[in-house]
């Protein structure tokens, strides 16, 4: 235990004192990287901008209310879009996480050594990015639209699903797996009797959750072009229309608390 | 299944069937009938231009072939300066958004904070949690003026709402019996937040820390897309010219950059468990 003699008495101490200056150097390096970070950031601000920001907050707070009520009508179709852009792109991804995942798990995969590296690699790199870039980069090659938006949220939640989906397995009780397979049951009725019914749960939670993500996801895709209530925000902010635009983030703001307390609700009958 | 009359007679000599994830059949059937409606529903309103879905494949194709020659060169000096604004923004926005969403997590902590202090902790958190990084950005666009700091506020509200809510869900569980023992011991406030409880929560705190700079990078990258720094401007300037390579050159980047944290993460949360 550290303990330190002063004026004759044994005084606690949390640290020894070695301890103690380590700790003192890793903060001033810290302390250093911080300082060097916010100085980069300093220097490519416009300090002037900065200080008048207060009054343009208070400026685009005047415009923006009270919001255009009327305006909600146009939005039904965006939010339909929105909604089926989420949806579909989270089945999408499942049906296709399923099989990188049981490709990903140690205890299912058919070879450690080849097959799963690369659903790992299809897992990371695919998690990794953000689904506005998938949409930037599918505008890019299919055009703007729905579609593209519905492609790049699959594309971004193969990776989330596969992962959470492939530790679930991993995780799964041995004894029943054995058990089905002592019954004389081929490689994929074991999978369908002695893996599925114990991931299931797992799978329904996995996939409300990333539905939930992506209703978050998929508001802001129409910013590139990809479809969804999105497309309304970036035209009413072209436009300067501030009434328009606090609006739409009412809109959004309600689509992601709906979702999150029907996410919240299923799971919680599920598990 | 005590509710459900297991009547033997009616089993015995027929096969053994899988019993259905949902248990109630009316539940279950208004499930699967909706759930189809609905894909119908939403196939029918979605419009796809098939010819031009069928050009891009073409495209496409490129891309995929420009990861096997990505060009780091040509476009160095954006890529480079993108990238050092995106790390310096990461780097900036988690250490000022750790540091305020410690307080508050101690202020959302029904167990250590009073009922006020709470509802206005927990309100803070709710706000940051339910808007977007990119609305935020958007936003923040607007009334700082394009460039890094929009960015790295942004970043650090996200922080907030992310890390005070697990932290202050872990603050909440911790173990009471050494927080009392210190508490017994005569110990200040501050002491006991300090040896009571901050030991206990510190391990979480360091993973959920690191974890935060992984997101804090990856959000990064697209902040660029309305102006508030980072890579992400000059990604969305490669896709607009049509220059595969140099995109396929940042994502790369990108991705060996959020490799290398979830690897130096993995590591990190393992020596604190």
């Amino acid at each position: 235990m550290p303990v330190q003699e002063r004026g004759g008495q044994k005084v606690w101490q949390r640290r020894s004192g070695r301890e103690s200056l380590w700790h003192w150097v890793m903060w001033l390096i810290g302390v250093a990287i911080f300082a060097y970070c916010w100085q980069q950031i300093s220097e490519a601000t416009t300090w002037f901008f900065v200080y008048d920001a207060p009054r343009i907050a208070n400026d685009i707070w005047t415009r923006a209310t009270p919001p255009r009520w009327e305006y909600i009508t146009q939005l039904g179709k965006p939010i339909w879009d929105t909604l089926n852009i989420a949806t579909l792109g989270t089945i999408i991804a499942l049906i296709l996480a399923v099989p990188v995942a049981f490709l990903a798990a140690r205890n299912t995969t058919p070879s450690a050594l080849i097959i799963r590296p690369i659903a790992l690699l299809i897992i990371v790199s695919t998690r990794s990015i953000n689904s506005l870039i998938w949409a930037l980069l599918l505008i890019a090659i299919i055009g703007p639209g729905v579609f593209a938006g519905v492609i790049a949220i699959a594309i971004r939640s193969i990776g989330f699903c596969a992962k959470l989906l492939y530790e679930a397995i991993e995780e799964i009780d041995e004894t029943q797996v054995e058990a089905i397979t002592a019954t004389g049951a081929s490689r994929w009725q074991v999978m369908a009797y002695g893996i599925v019914p114990q991931i299931l749960p797992a799978f329904a939670g996995i996939a409300v959750f990333r539905w939930d993500i992506n209703i978050r996801e998929s508001t802001v895709l129409g910013l590139v072009g990809a479809g969804g209530i999105g497309l309304q925000l970036s035209s009413s902010l072209n436009v300067l229309a501030w009434p328009q635009v606090s609006l739409i983030l009412l809109v959004i703001l309600a689509a992601v608390v709906i979702s999150e307390w029907v996410s919240a609700k299923v799971r919680g009958a599920i598990i | 299944m005590s509710d459900i009359a297991f009547d033997i007679s009616s089993r015995v000599g027929k096969p053994w069937k899988k019993p259905p994830f949902v248990k109630r059949a009316w539940l279950r059937w208004t499930l699967i009938l909706g759930f189809i409606a609905y894909l119908i529903a939403a196939y029918m309103t979605i419009e796809v231009n098939w010819s031009r879905v069928y050009e891009g494949l073409e495209r496409g194709k490129q891309f995929i072939l420009a990861f096997t020659a990505p060009d780091f060169t040509s476009r160095s000096g954006d890529i480079y300066e993108g990238m050092v604004e995106s790390i310096v923004m990461t780097v900036a926005a988690s250490v000022v958004g750790i540091a305020i969403s410690i307080p508050i997590a101690l202020g959302a902590a029904r167990n250590v904070a009073p009922l006020p202090v709470y509802l206005i902790c927990r309100g803070i958190i709710a706000v940051s949690r339910a808007l977007q990084e990119i609305i935020v950005a958007i936003l923040l666009v607007a009334i700082f003026g394009f460039g890094p700091l929009a960015g790295f506020l942004t970043l650090s509200f996200a922080t907030i709402g992310f890390l005070s809510k697990l932290l202050a869900e872990d603050i909440e569980s911790m173990d009471k019996v050494q927080a009392e023992a210190i508490k017994a011991s005569g110990a200040r406030w501050t002491q006991w937040i300090n040896y009571g409880v901050q030991p206990q929560v510190m391990p979480r705190l360091i993973g959920l820390s690191i974890y935060r700079i992984d997101i804090n990078f990856r959000e990064s990258a697209i902040l660029g897309l309305v102006g508030a720094g980072g890579i992400g401007a000059t990604l969305n300037t490669a896709f607009d010219r049509y220059e595969y390579d140099t995109a396929a050159a940042i994502l790369l980047i990108i991705i060996v950059i959020v490799m290398a944290l979830e690897y130096v993460s993995g590591i990190v949360r393992a020596r604190v468990q």
